[in-house]
């Protein structure tokens, strides 16, 4: 074990792949110290976990009705309760998670290297190209993000994935804002010059040199997030624009259980438990990456 | 007026590092009379610290302990951080190294020199304005009526650290602590600012401690040499006696500098493990 | 041939012109010195010759070819930089071996360890920095690597801008024979912007003096022996670099 070790953290390594291993090594002893991080992880890998495993952990089919057993209260036999079609609660959370999860990592998938290459145009050249693209950008930002989305539901049309790339649109310039922002401080820098003077090109110098060096930021700030990614997409279920009924969404669960919220609480109350710990989770894990993630950081060690 | 401005004895600093505290300054003692004292040392030398330590400026995480600090009869050890803030800089006054990043950018320079006046002395507006005045022309610029109304962002780096000697003067210090004065300047603005702080310390009969990492300047300006090397002196000779160093550190690091006739097809390079593990 | 030719060279920052009038030739194989004080845009000419201040008029030729306003691939075997800070010419999420790599992958050349390797030894590194990041090497080492980046394409040329002002002078030492015996070895022209004049008496064999954007004098580095330079901002420059100490007598 302790050679495994010595050998992740040997201050001269002998290849390409030791080198980096070693500083992922480093990066992840980092994150293991703090722990809230630790918690963050925790709780993303319990959703993970649940949204692959739902069928063998749920203990009821998420969308099986029974009417006799309508708004029953959390007992050994529904945990969290049923709602009022007579749905176990605990079942359609856990189905929910895939949901969740889909929404989150589709939104991630689009819009974190969307944003991420327009800022780092946007602020490797510079000049036109930038306040054309920031034009844009600050349209995008200057209209509520919510209601931009509400807008695109409702041109698109209701459903989860119309959702979903609603959420991605308006998504996108914050990071591209924060990508150019990144690139503005080293744009000059000498380590730049110096590939121009080799003979590099300007994509290679933005997808080689650039954009690594934005992305550290870019993965803090997408983690810290996607808790008002969820929270979007929970409202626009709430709002009837997301996901349709019956699918189990956290947001939609929520809106179907405020006609009860005051006799039957656990209704609304479970999903909306499941989604603040979630929440949470992302937080957690965001600023405890925002510590790691410093290059610096390796060196203390 | 009998026995030495500064008294220090067994100066240590240490800051933390994963593999636990480590001596960036190891049991440091020198004393100072009202005379010019150079520092000089590498970077990690510990010389920084040890001007900075004086005033007791060091932060935390570090830590600083000293068997004797003894400033003019005050121990400074006793003092409470209260105490210690009427000192600096109505008696003992640091120069930093880059006036940028000292200077308050939203403040005209003479605002800024006249509150490290008023903060240590009670004086009529006027006498203020007076003593403003009378300080940027004893650093030599040439209009100070002028330069009283203008920003840090409008004058040039060598008025600027002027300006930052004029502030750190105002107050007639008796200690002034000159922190790698000039290293952000130019050569021929280099030696006016030195000539200046010279000329200054002689007048008023001040003590003066010059750190700074260019041997040879500081053999021009100062009485009194210790070379510092991974928190330790190891060589402390009079100025004019540098060039009979005796420490092969010293002697390694006069060789390495080239000279304006250089014969020398190599420069000779210090061989570090000759004095130390590393 | 000439390895560096300058003439009529003006050089602007957008509106405002830093540079008027340089005249210049450095001759293939000699080591050339450009000296003056911050803002006499000595650096300005060196980046206008690598390509990074576009905005000049006039002639700027390298081995005898001259060089358009941008930056272009051939003239980048041809001509390399080495820049002042150590500490921001490197990539902080790069190792050295990715950094010595880069420049013979942008031209397709191959057996790259090896080359590496050769290089890395060429500048005095041992083998066990090959896959560091910067932030575990110091402000030498660093240089070093920057150094041998520079020399990855095998130029002919190296501009050096400042190449040791931000290091120990013991480290600026053993960079400066490090630069001395890869010229020596390869047969290298430099071209160097420094405001250290003894650094110039150690390293070059001529040096042009620019203050406020004009080169005021051009002298050969032994005039740095005696102070027999002919133009007084030149003289004030020497005596304020403290003149040479060994030699008592002045003429």
């Amino acid at each position: 074990m302790s050679t495994t070790k010595d050998w992740l953290l040997d201050d001269s390594p002998a290849s390409r792949l030791q080198a980096n291993l070693g500083s992922s090594y480093r990066m992840l002893r980092t994150l293991m110290r703090n722990p809230l991080t630790v918690i963050g992880a925790l709780i993303l890998l319990v959703l993970i976990l649940a949204a692959a495993f739902a069928p063998w952990i749920a203990p009821y089919s998420p969308l099986g009705q029974d009417l006799g057993a309508r708004l029953l209260p959390p007992s050994a036999q529904h945990w969290m309760g049923t709602d009022e079609l007579g749905r176990d609660i605990f079942s359609r959370v856990i189905y929910g998670a895939r949901i969740t999860l889909m929404i989150v990592a589709l939104v991630a998938v689009i819009s974190a290297p969307l944003g991420l290459l327009i800022g780092a145009i946007s602020g490797y050249f510079g000049g036109w190209t930038d306040k054309a693209l920031m034009g844009v950008t600050d349209v995008f930002l200057s209209m509520p993000k919510l209601i931009l989305a509400l807008a695109f539901v409702a041109a698109l049309g209701p459903g989860i994935e119309n959702a979903i790339i609603a959420i991605a649109i308006t998504s996108w310039p914050a990071y591209a804002r924060i990508a150019r922002a990144e690139t503005l401080t080293f744009r000059n820098s000498e380590f730049i010059s110096a590939v121009r003077l080799l003979g590099g090109s300007h994509f290679r110098i933005i997808t080689r040199h650039v954009l690594p060096l934005c992305t550290s930021s870019m993965i803090v700030r997408v983690t810290l997030d996607m808790a008002g990614i969820i929270l979007t997409a929970a409202g626009l279920g709430f709002l009837g624009l997301g996901a349709q009924p019956p699918l189990p969404e956290w947001g939609a669960m929520i809106s179907r259980g405020r006609t009860f919220i005051l006799d039957q609480w656990w209704v609304a109350t479970m999903p909306g438990f499941a989604i603040i710990l979630v929440s949470l989770g992302f937080c957690f894990l965001g600023d405890g990456l925002r510590d790691a993630l410093d290059p610096k950081q390796g060196g203390k060690e | 007026m009998t026995g030495p401005l500064l008294e220090i004895e067994n100066l240590r600093v240490s800051f933390p590092t994963p593999k636990g505290r480590v001596d960036v300054v190891k049991g440091l003692s020198f004393t100072l009379g009202r005379e010019r004292l150079g520092i000089v040392g590498e970077s990690g030398s510990g010389k920084s610290m040890t001007g900075r330590a004086i005033l007791r400026l060091i932060r935390r995480p570090g830590r600083q302990s000293a068997d004797k600090m003894i400033f003019d009869g005050i121990d400074l050890n006793s003092l409470s951080e209260k105490q210690m803030r009427t000192l600096r800089g109505a008696r003992i006054s640091m120069i930093m190294q880059d006036p940028k990043f000292s200077l308050n950018p939203v403040m005209t320079i003479g605002a800024q020199i006249a509150e490290a006046l008023k903060t240590h002395e009670r004086l009529a507006r006027r006498d203020v304005k007076a003593r403003v005045l009378e300080m940027l022309h004893a650093v030599r610029i040439n209009d100070p009526e002028r330069v009283v109304g203008l920003y840090p962002h409008e004058v040039s780096g060598g008025m600027g650290q002027r300006i930052m000697i004029a502030m750190m003067l105002i107050p007639r210090p008796d200690l002034l602590i000159a922190d790698e004065p000039t290293s952000a300047l130019d050569v021929s603005v280099q030696a006016q600012v030195l000539d200046l702080i010279d000329e200054l310390v002689r007048e008023k009969g001040m003590g003066l401690i010059l750190i700074s990492h260019d041997l040879n300047l500081v053999a021009r300006y100062c009485d009194r040499i210790l070379v510092m090397h991974a928190g330790e002196v190891v060589e402390s000779c009079a100025a004019a006696d540098l060039h009979k160093a005796s420490h092969p550190y010293t002697r390694g690091l006069l060789a390495s500098v080239p000279k304006m006739e250089e014969t020398r097809d190599e420069l000779p390079v210090l061989d570090r493990s000759a004095w130390s593990g590393t | 041939m000439s390895a560096i030719v300058l003439k009529n060279l003006d050089i602007s920052y957008g509106a405002t012109k830093v540079v008027w009038d340089v005249n210049l030739e450095v001759a293939e194989g000699e080591s050339f010195a450009l000296v003056g004080e911050s803002g006499s845009g000595k650096s300005t000419v060196l980046k206008a010759i690598a390509g990074l201040a576009p905005d000049w008029t006039g002639e700027i030729s390298v081995l005898g070819q001259k060089r358009g306003h941008g930056v272009d691939r051939a003239f980048a075997t041809r001509c390399q930089m080495v820049f002042q800070d150590p500490y921001g010419s490197l990539h902080p999420r790069k190792t050295v071996d990715t950094v010595l790599s880069e420049p013979l992958q942008v031209h397709g050349l191959g057996n790259r360890g090896a080359r590496v390797k050769d290089m890395l030894a060429a500048v005095g590194l041992d083998q066990r920095f090959r896959f560091r990041f910067p932030h575990q090497l110091s402000g030498g080492q660093r240089q070093r690597v920057a150094i041998a980046r520079a020399l990855m394409l095998d130029p002919r040329v190296m501009l050096l801008d400042e190449p040791t002002s931000a290091l120990d002078v013991s480290v600026q030492a053993e960079i400066l024979n490090l630069l001395k015996r890869l010229r020596r070895e390869q047969g290298l022209t430099y071209l160097m912007v420094t405001h250290n004049l003894p650094i110039v008496s150690f390293m070059c064999d001529r040096m042009a003096v620019m203050n406020k954007g004009r080169i005021v004098e051009i002298a050969p580095a032994t005039a740095l022996h005696d102070g027999r330079f002919n133009d007084p901002y030149t003289q004030s420059l020497y005596a304020a670099s403290g003149g040479n100490p060994d030699r008592k007598v002045t003429t």
